[in-house]
Protein backbone atom coordinates (compact mmCIF):
# COMPACT_ATOMS: atom_id res chain seq x y z
CA UNK A 1 0.00 0.00 0.00
CA UNK A 2 1.22 3.42 -1.28
CA UNK A 3 0.45 6.70 0.97
CA UNK A 4 1.00 10.08 0.60
CA UNK A 5 0.24 12.87 2.74
CA UNK A 6 -1.15 16.58 2.59
CA UNK A 7 -1.01 19.06 5.58
CA UNK A 8 -3.80 21.66 6.18
CA UNK A 9 -2.53 24.36 8.33
CA UNK A 10 -3.47 28.05 9.55
CA UNK A 11 -4.19 29.61 12.54
CA UNK A 12 -6.24 29.12 15.29
CA UNK A 13 -10.36 28.09 14.50
CA UNK A 14 -9.74 28.53 10.65
CA UNK A 15 -11.37 25.40 10.28
CA UNK A 16 -8.93 23.13 9.65
CA UNK A 17 -10.75 20.20 11.47
CA UNK A 18 -14.23 20.83 9.43
CA UNK A 19 -11.63 20.96 6.27
CA UNK A 20 -10.65 17.75 6.61
CA UNK A 21 -13.82 16.17 8.30
CA UNK A 22 -15.93 17.51 4.94
CA UNK A 23 -13.69 14.92 2.73
CA UNK A 24 -12.34 12.36 4.92
CA UNK A 25 -13.72 9.08 4.63
CA UNK A 26 -13.04 8.14 8.19
CA UNK A 27 -14.36 10.04 11.29
CA UNK A 28 -11.17 12.50 11.67
CA UNK A 29 -8.96 11.39 14.28
CA UNK A 30 -8.97 14.57 16.14
CA UNK A 31 -7.00 15.56 19.45
CA UNK A 32 -8.96 18.16 20.36
CA UNK A 33 -8.75 19.24 24.16
CA UNK A 34 -11.38 21.77 26.06
CA UNK A 35 -10.13 25.12 25.81
CA UNK A 36 -8.63 26.59 28.97
CA UNK A 37 -7.36 30.46 27.47
CA UNK A 38 -10.26 32.74 28.16
CA UNK A 39 -9.45 34.81 24.84
CA UNK A 40 -9.39 31.49 22.62
CA UNK A 41 -12.41 30.10 24.84
CA UNK A 42 -14.73 33.13 23.22
CA UNK A 43 -14.14 31.83 19.98
CA UNK A 44 -14.64 28.01 20.25
CA UNK A 45 -14.37 25.38 22.93
CA UNK A 46 -12.00 22.83 22.05
CA UNK A 47 -9.43 23.06 19.70
CA UNK A 48 -6.70 20.56 17.79
CA UNK A 49 -3.20 20.10 19.94
CA UNK A 50 -1.42 17.92 18.24
CA UNK A 51 -2.84 17.27 15.02
CA UNK A 52 -6.25 16.06 13.14
CA UNK A 53 -5.82 13.11 10.52
CA UNK A 54 -8.01 12.09 8.01
CA UNK A 55 -7.93 9.57 4.91
CA UNK A 56 -8.79 9.45 1.62
CA UNK A 57 -8.88 5.94 -0.13
CA UNK A 58 -7.88 6.15 -3.72
CA UNK A 59 -7.70 2.72 -5.02
CA UNK A 60 -6.40 -0.21 -3.53
CA UNK A 61 -2.69 0.35 -3.85
CA UNK A 62 -2.66 4.06 -3.15
CA UNK A 63 -3.89 5.91 0.41
CA UNK A 64 -4.16 9.78 0.75
CA UNK A 65 -3.90 11.24 4.29
CA UNK A 66 -4.92 14.71 5.26
CA UNK A 67 -3.42 16.24 8.07
CA UNK A 68 -4.33 19.18 10.32
CA UNK A 69 -1.85 21.33 12.17
CA UNK A 70 -2.63 22.83 15.52
CA UNK A 71 -3.25 26.58 15.19
CA UNK A 72 -2.02 28.07 18.16
CA UNK A 73 1.75 29.30 18.22
CA UNK A 74 2.27 27.31 21.31
CA UNK A 75 2.06 23.59 19.71
CA UNK A 76 3.90 24.86 16.73
CA UNK A 77 6.82 21.90 17.68
CA UNK A 78 4.73 20.35 15.63
CA UNK A 79 4.49 21.90 12.34
CA UNK A 80 7.62 20.83 11.18
CA UNK A 81 7.18 16.82 12.44
CA UNK A 82 4.16 16.73 10.35
CA UNK A 83 5.66 18.99 7.56
CA UNK A 84 8.24 16.22 7.13
CA UNK A 85 7.57 14.87 3.96
CA UNK A 86 4.48 16.26 2.53
CA UNK A 87 3.20 16.48 -1.36
CA UNK A 88 1.64 20.27 -0.79
CA UNK A 89 0.22 22.20 2.07
CA UNK A 90 -2.50 24.11 2.48
CA UNK A 91 -3.17 27.06 4.49
CA UNK A 92 -6.74 27.82 6.00
CA UNK A 93 -7.10 31.68 6.73
CA UNK A 94 -10.67 32.63 8.64
CA UNK A 95 -12.11 35.16 6.04
CA UNK A 96 -13.70 36.70 9.39
CA UNK A 97 -10.96 37.50 11.36
CA UNK A 98 -8.66 39.49 9.72
CA UNK A 99 -6.89 39.78 13.29
CA UNK A 100 -5.77 36.55 12.23
CA UNK A 101 -4.39 37.51 8.81
CA UNK A 102 -0.94 38.16 10.13
CA UNK A 103 -0.61 35.13 12.16
CA UNK A 104 -1.65 33.04 8.81
CA UNK A 105 1.45 34.92 6.82
CA UNK A 106 3.11 34.06 9.77
CA UNK A 107 2.34 30.46 9.51
CA UNK A 108 2.87 30.00 5.67
CA UNK A 109 6.11 31.81 5.42
CA UNK A 110 7.29 29.05 8.57
CA UNK A 111 5.42 26.27 6.29
CA UNK A 112 7.26 27.50 3.15
CA UNK A 113 10.90 27.82 5.01
CA UNK A 114 10.21 23.68 5.77
CA UNK A 115 9.92 22.49 2.43
CA UNK A 116 9.73 23.90 -1.14
CA UNK A 117 6.16 22.09 -1.69
CA UNK A 118 3.41 23.62 -3.36
CA UNK A 119 0.71 25.03 -1.52
CA UNK A 120 -2.37 26.89 -2.02
CA UNK A 121 -4.09 29.24 0.33
CA UNK A 122 -7.95 29.07 1.23
CA UNK A 123 -10.09 32.13 2.40
CA UNK A 124 -12.67 29.53 4.39
CA UNK A 125 -15.85 30.84 5.72
CA UNK A 126 -16.40 33.00 2.67
CA UNK A 127 -20.19 31.77 3.33
CA UNK A 128 -20.23 34.23 6.18
CA UNK A 129 -21.64 37.78 5.73
CA UNK A 130 -18.96 39.44 7.71
CA UNK A 131 -16.39 37.46 5.29
CA UNK A 132 -14.19 39.77 3.74
CA UNK A 133 -13.58 39.31 0.28
CA UNK A 134 -11.02 37.16 -1.88
CA UNK A 135 -9.17 40.48 -3.28
CA UNK A 136 -8.96 42.69 0.05
CA UNK A 137 -7.53 39.08 1.37
CA UNK A 138 -5.17 38.65 -0.67
CA UNK A 139 -3.67 42.03 -0.25
CA UNK A 140 -4.08 42.02 3.54
CA UNK A 141 -2.22 38.49 3.19
CA UNK A 142 0.55 39.75 0.99
CA UNK A 143 0.30 37.14 -1.10
CA UNK A 144 1.81 37.41 -4.97
CA UNK A 145 -1.23 37.28 -7.50
CA UNK A 146 0.99 33.97 -8.60
CA UNK A 147 0.22 32.18 -5.05
CA UNK A 148 -2.84 30.73 -5.66
CA UNK A 149 -5.79 32.26 -3.41
CA UNK A 150 -8.87 30.27 -3.17
CA UNK A 151 -12.86 31.00 -1.83
CA UNK A 152 -13.68 28.53 0.41
CA UNK A 153 -16.42 26.97 2.60
CA UNK A 154 -15.01 24.24 4.47
CA UNK A 155 -18.28 22.39 5.39
CA UNK A 156 -18.82 22.11 2.10
CA UNK A 157 -17.21 19.00 0.29
CA UNK A 158 -17.66 20.77 -3.26
CA UNK A 159 -15.55 23.81 -1.96
CA UNK A 160 -12.84 21.05 -0.08
CA UNK A 161 -12.82 19.40 -3.49
CA UNK A 162 -11.92 22.30 -5.56
CA UNK A 163 -9.22 23.63 -2.95
CA UNK A 164 -7.59 20.01 -2.87
CA UNK A 165 -7.37 19.89 -6.56
CA UNK A 166 -5.91 23.01 -7.26
CA UNK A 167 -3.43 21.88 -5.03
CA UNK A 168 -3.21 18.56 -6.90
CA UNK A 169 -2.90 20.93 -10.20
CA UNK A 170 -0.21 23.03 -8.73
CA UNK A 171 1.62 19.69 -7.41
CA UNK A 172 1.50 18.13 -11.31
CA UNK A 173 2.16 21.52 -12.73
CA UNK A 174 5.37 21.87 -10.83
CA UNK A 175 6.58 18.25 -12.06
CA UNK A 176 6.22 18.81 -15.62
CA UNK A 177 7.41 22.40 -15.06
CA UNK A 178 10.95 20.63 -13.40
CA UNK A 179 11.55 18.10 -16.62
CA UNK B 1 20.21 32.74 44.54
CA UNK B 2 22.49 35.00 42.24
CA UNK B 3 20.10 37.43 39.55
CA UNK B 4 21.76 35.87 36.45
CA UNK B 5 20.60 34.45 33.47
CA UNK B 6 19.90 34.98 29.62
CA UNK B 7 17.98 37.62 27.89
CA UNK B 8 16.01 34.88 25.89
CA UNK B 9 14.52 33.91 28.87
CA UNK B 10 13.94 36.73 30.83
CA UNK B 11 13.96 40.32 28.98
CA UNK B 12 15.08 43.49 30.49
CA UNK B 13 11.73 44.88 31.27
CA UNK B 14 10.74 41.77 33.45
CA UNK B 15 14.10 42.37 35.11
CA UNK B 16 13.34 46.08 35.62
CA UNK B 17 10.10 45.04 37.22
CA UNK B 18 11.66 42.87 39.67
CA UNK B 19 14.44 45.63 40.43
CA UNK B 20 11.41 47.89 40.89
CA UNK B 21 9.21 45.47 43.46
CA UNK B 22 11.75 44.04 45.16
CA UNK B 23 13.65 47.61 45.79
CA UNK B 24 16.63 45.97 44.96
CA UNK B 25 20.31 47.87 44.90
CA UNK B 26 23.30 47.03 42.82
CA UNK B 27 24.52 46.70 39.60
CA UNK B 28 22.99 44.99 36.62
CA UNK B 29 25.21 43.96 34.17
CA UNK B 30 24.09 42.87 30.41
CA UNK B 31 26.64 41.22 28.00
CA UNK B 32 25.21 42.05 24.84
CA UNK B 33 26.32 40.30 21.46
CA UNK B 34 28.99 43.59 21.20
CA UNK B 35 28.43 45.83 24.04
CA UNK B 36 28.16 45.45 27.73
CA UNK B 37 26.28 47.60 29.54
CA UNK B 38 25.98 48.53 33.74
CA UNK B 39 22.84 50.04 35.16
CA UNK B 40 22.94 50.64 38.86
CA UNK B 41 20.03 51.02 41.19
CA UNK B 42 19.53 52.16 45.10
CA UNK B 43 16.35 51.03 46.57
CA UNK B 44 14.51 50.14 43.25
CA UNK B 45 14.88 53.38 41.58
CA UNK B 46 17.57 53.63 38.54
CA UNK B 47 20.66 55.29 40.17
CA UNK B 48 22.98 55.44 36.96
CA UNK B 49 23.72 53.68 33.47
CA UNK B 50 26.12 53.25 31.06
CA UNK B 51 27.05 51.76 27.74
CA UNK B 52 29.48 49.94 25.50
CA UNK B 53 32.22 52.43 24.80
CA UNK B 54 30.36 55.41 25.44
CA UNK B 55 31.64 58.78 26.76
CA UNK B 56 29.40 58.51 29.99
CA UNK B 57 30.92 61.53 31.91
CA UNK B 58 28.91 65.04 32.60
CA UNK B 59 30.69 66.84 30.26
CA UNK B 60 29.85 64.59 27.55
CA UNK B 61 26.34 64.36 28.20
CA UNK B 62 26.08 67.76 28.63
CA UNK B 63 27.49 68.51 25.08
CA UNK B 64 25.31 65.55 23.38
CA UNK B 65 22.19 67.84 25.21
CA UNK B 66 24.08 71.31 24.07
CA UNK B 67 23.69 72.34 27.32
CA UNK B 68 27.57 73.60 27.20
CA UNK B 69 29.25 74.75 23.93
CA UNK B 70 31.67 72.84 22.08
CA UNK B 71 34.27 75.43 23.63
CA UNK B 72 32.79 74.84 26.87
CA UNK B 73 33.19 71.15 26.22
CA UNK B 74 36.63 71.26 24.75
CA UNK B 75 37.86 73.41 27.95
CA UNK B 76 36.84 71.14 30.47
CA UNK B 77 38.22 68.41 28.54
CA UNK B 78 41.14 69.92 28.76
CA UNK B 79 41.54 71.59 31.78
CA UNK B 80 39.06 69.66 33.99
CA UNK B 81 39.65 66.15 32.73
CA UNK B 82 40.30 64.84 36.90
CA UNK B 83 37.45 66.92 38.19
CA UNK B 84 34.68 64.51 39.47
CA UNK B 85 31.36 65.02 37.79
CA UNK B 86 29.73 65.87 41.24
CA UNK B 87 32.59 68.35 41.45
CA UNK B 88 32.32 69.68 38.23
CA UNK B 89 28.40 70.03 38.32
CA UNK B 90 29.03 72.11 41.49
CA UNK B 91 31.36 74.52 39.55
CA UNK B 92 28.94 74.62 36.79
CA UNK B 93 25.83 75.37 39.21
CA UNK B 94 27.71 77.99 40.66
CA UNK B 95 28.88 79.87 37.32
CA UNK B 96 26.02 80.40 36.57
CA UNK B 97 25.97 78.40 33.40
CA UNK B 98 23.60 75.29 34.39
CA UNK B 99 21.21 75.24 37.42
CA UNK B 100 20.77 71.52 39.80
CA UNK B 101 17.67 70.57 37.51
CA UNK B 102 19.24 70.96 34.26
CA UNK B 103 22.00 68.56 35.16
CA UNK B 104 19.77 66.27 36.59
CA UNK B 105 17.24 65.92 33.97
CA UNK B 106 19.44 65.25 30.85
CA UNK B 107 21.46 62.98 33.36
CA UNK B 108 17.82 61.00 33.82
CA UNK B 109 17.46 61.75 30.38
CA UNK B 110 20.86 60.02 29.42
CA UNK B 111 20.26 57.43 31.99
CA UNK B 112 16.65 56.29 30.21
CA UNK B 113 18.22 56.18 26.75
CA UNK B 114 20.49 54.03 28.19
CA UNK B 115 17.77 51.36 29.71
CA UNK B 116 15.64 51.67 25.60
CA UNK B 117 19.16 50.62 24.07
CA UNK B 118 18.67 47.84 26.43
CA UNK B 119 15.23 46.92 25.27
CA UNK B 120 16.49 46.18 22.00
CA UNK B 121 18.66 43.36 23.17
CA UNK B 122 17.16 40.24 22.42
CA UNK B 123 20.38 37.94 22.86
CA UNK B 124 23.00 38.63 26.00
CA UNK B 125 23.68 37.36 29.23
CA UNK B 126 22.83 39.33 32.41
CA UNK B 127 23.92 39.28 36.14
CA UNK B 128 22.60 41.53 39.20
CA UNK B 129 25.45 41.86 41.33
CA UNK B 130 24.01 43.33 45.02
CA UNK B 131 27.96 44.49 46.03
CA UNK B 132 28.37 46.79 43.45
CA UNK B 133 27.05 50.04 44.22
CA UNK B 134 26.41 53.11 41.47
CA UNK B 135 29.73 54.94 41.12
CA UNK B 136 30.63 57.43 43.53
CA UNK B 137 32.20 59.36 41.68
CA UNK B 138 29.30 60.02 39.02
CA UNK B 139 26.21 61.96 39.49
CA UNK B 140 23.47 59.57 40.39
CA UNK B 141 19.73 59.70 39.65
CA UNK B 142 16.27 58.68 41.82
CA UNK B 143 14.41 57.52 38.78
CA UNK B 144 11.01 55.25 39.41
CA UNK B 145 11.28 52.84 37.05
CA UNK B 146 7.38 52.43 36.54
CA UNK B 147 7.35 54.55 33.09
CA UNK B 148 10.83 52.63 31.57
CA UNK B 149 8.96 49.47 32.17
CA UNK B 150 5.71 50.50 30.71
CA UNK B 151 7.74 51.88 27.76
CA UNK B 152 9.80 47.78 27.32
CA UNK B 153 6.42 46.26 27.60
CA UNK B 154 5.44 48.17 24.46
CA UNK B 155 8.60 47.45 23.39
CA UNK B 156 8.25 43.44 24.02
CA UNK B 157 4.96 43.27 22.43
CA UNK B 158 5.99 44.93 19.27
CA UNK B 159 8.80 42.71 19.26
CA UNK B 160 6.36 39.81 19.32
CA UNK B 161 4.71 40.83 16.45
CA UNK B 162 7.79 41.65 15.08
CA UNK B 163 9.08 37.84 15.11
CA UNK B 164 5.05 36.67 13.60
CA UNK B 165 6.13 38.43 10.66
CA UNK B 166 9.57 38.09 10.20
CA UNK B 167 10.05 34.62 11.75
CA UNK B 168 13.83 33.67 9.95
CA UNK B 169 16.81 36.04 9.73
CA UNK B 170 17.98 33.34 7.57
CA UNK B 171 15.90 34.15 4.54
CA UNK B 172 16.86 36.19 2.16
CA UNK B 173 15.13 40.05 0.56
CA UNK B 174 14.74 40.73 -3.31
CA UNK B 175 13.14 43.69 -4.76
CA UNK B 176 9.59 43.29 -5.80
CA UNK B 177 8.91 43.19 -9.63
CA UNK B 178 5.97 46.00 -9.18
CA UNK B 179 5.49 48.18 -12.12
CA UNK B 180 5.70 51.56 -11.23
CA UNK B 181 7.31 50.85 -7.64
CA UNK B 182 10.91 53.03 -7.73
CA UNK B 183 12.45 53.13 -4.54
CA UNK B 184 13.98 55.93 -5.19
CA UNK B 185 11.07 57.67 -4.61
CA UNK B 186 10.57 56.67 -1.36
CA UNK B 187 11.31 58.95 1.52
CA UNK B 188 13.73 56.26 3.78
CA UNK B 189 16.25 56.99 6.74
CA UNK B 190 19.46 56.45 6.37
CA UNK B 191 19.12 53.43 8.87
CA UNK B 192 16.44 52.18 5.83
CA UNK B 193 19.24 53.14 2.68
CA UNK B 194 21.63 51.21 4.28
CA UNK B 195 19.60 47.86 5.09
CA UNK B 196 18.30 48.90 1.19
CA UNK B 197 21.77 48.83 -0.15
CA UNK B 198 22.37 45.30 0.88
CA UNK B 199 19.53 43.85 -0.36
CA UNK B 200 20.69 40.49 -2.80
CA UNK B 201 18.76 37.30 -2.78
CA UNK B 202 22.51 36.28 -1.86
CA UNK B 203 22.25 37.64 1.65
CA UNK B 204 20.38 36.66 4.24
CA UNK B 205 18.45 38.85 6.20
CA UNK B 206 20.89 37.91 9.39
CA UNK B 207 24.01 38.74 7.05
CA UNK B 208 22.19 42.12 6.27
CA UNK B 209 21.98 43.27 9.99
CA UNK B 210 25.35 41.84 10.85
CA UNK B 211 26.92 44.27 7.51
CA UNK B 212 24.13 47.12 8.90
CA UNK B 213 25.81 46.60 12.77
CA UNK B 214 22.05 46.45 13.70
CA UNK B 215 20.42 43.57 16.34
CA UNK B 216 17.46 41.65 15.50
CA UNK B 217 14.89 44.37 16.66
CA UNK B 218 16.57 46.84 14.54
CA UNK B 219 16.64 44.86 11.32
CA UNK B 220 13.39 43.22 11.69
CA UNK B 221 11.12 46.54 12.41
CA UNK B 222 13.45 48.35 9.16
CA UNK B 223 12.49 44.84 7.06
CA UNK B 224 9.08 44.96 8.12
CA UNK B 225 8.34 48.24 6.95
CA UNK B 226 9.68 47.50 3.56
CA UNK B 227 7.64 44.59 2.69
CA UNK B 228 4.67 46.41 4.34
CA UNK B 229 5.31 49.30 1.70
CA UNK B 230 5.59 46.33 -0.81
CA UNK B 231 9.21 47.15 -1.47
CA UNK B 232 10.95 44.25 -1.20
CA UNK B 233 9.64 40.33 -0.71
CA UNK B 234 10.92 37.35 1.14
CA UNK B 235 12.76 34.71 -0.64
CA UNK B 236 15.03 31.78 0.03
CA UNK B 237 18.83 33.04 -0.30
CA UNK B 238 19.93 31.91 -3.68
CA UNK B 239 22.76 29.01 -3.36
CA UNK B 240 21.31 27.70 -0.46
CA UNK B 241 19.22 24.36 -1.44
CA UNK B 242 16.25 24.33 -0.25
CA UNK B 243 15.62 21.55 2.06
CA UNK B 244 14.60 18.71 0.33
CA UNK B 245 10.93 17.07 1.43
CA UNK B 246 11.60 13.42 2.98
CA UNK B 247 10.53 11.00 0.76
CA UNK B 248 7.48 12.99 -0.54
CA UNK B 249 6.30 9.84 -3.20
CA UNK B 250 6.66 6.31 -2.72
CA UNK B 251 8.01 5.96 -5.94
CA UNK B 252 11.23 7.30 -7.48
CA UNK B 253 10.17 7.38 -11.15
CA UNK B 254 8.68 10.89 -12.07
CA UNK B 255 6.56 9.15 -14.72
CA UNK B 256 4.63 6.90 -11.78
CA UNK B 257 4.81 9.79 -9.55
CA UNK B 258 3.11 11.82 -12.05
CA UNK B 259 0.48 8.89 -12.82
CA UNK B 260 -0.13 8.48 -8.94
CA UNK B 261 -0.60 12.86 -8.86
CA UNK B 262 -3.48 12.06 -11.48
CA UNK B 263 -4.66 9.52 -9.77
CA UNK B 264 -5.16 11.57 -6.63
CA UNK B 265 -6.85 14.39 -9.02
CA UNK B 266 -9.42 11.57 -10.44
CA UNK B 267 -10.18 10.39 -6.80
CA UNK B 268 -10.79 13.51 -5.35
CA UNK B 269 -13.20 14.88 -8.26
CA UNK B 270 -15.22 11.40 -8.10
CA UNK B 271 -15.81 12.33 -4.21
Amino acid sequence: MQTVKMVVTGPFNAGKTEFIQSVSEIDVVSTERRISSASEKKVKDATTVAMDFGRITVDEDLVLYLFGTPGQKRFDFMWEILSEGMLGFIVLVDSTRPETFREARSILETFRAYAPTPYVVAANKQDKKEAWEVDDMRHALRLDSKVKFLPCTATSRDSVKTVLLELLYSILSEMENGE
Amino acid sequence: MALRGNLRDFTITQLLNLINLANKTGTLIVEGPTELAKVAFRDGKLAYAEIGQEDGSLASILHKAKKISPTQFKAIQQRARQIPDKELGLLLINAGYLTQEDILINLQQHFSNVVHKLFTWVEGIFRFDNELLPPEDRINVRLDLENLIIEGSRQLREWEQLQDEIPSLEMALKFTERPGANIRNVNLSVEEWRVVSYINPKNTIRQIANAAKMNDLQIRRIVYGLLQAGLVELIRPEGVPAPQPVRVFPTEDKEEQKSLVNRLINRIRSL
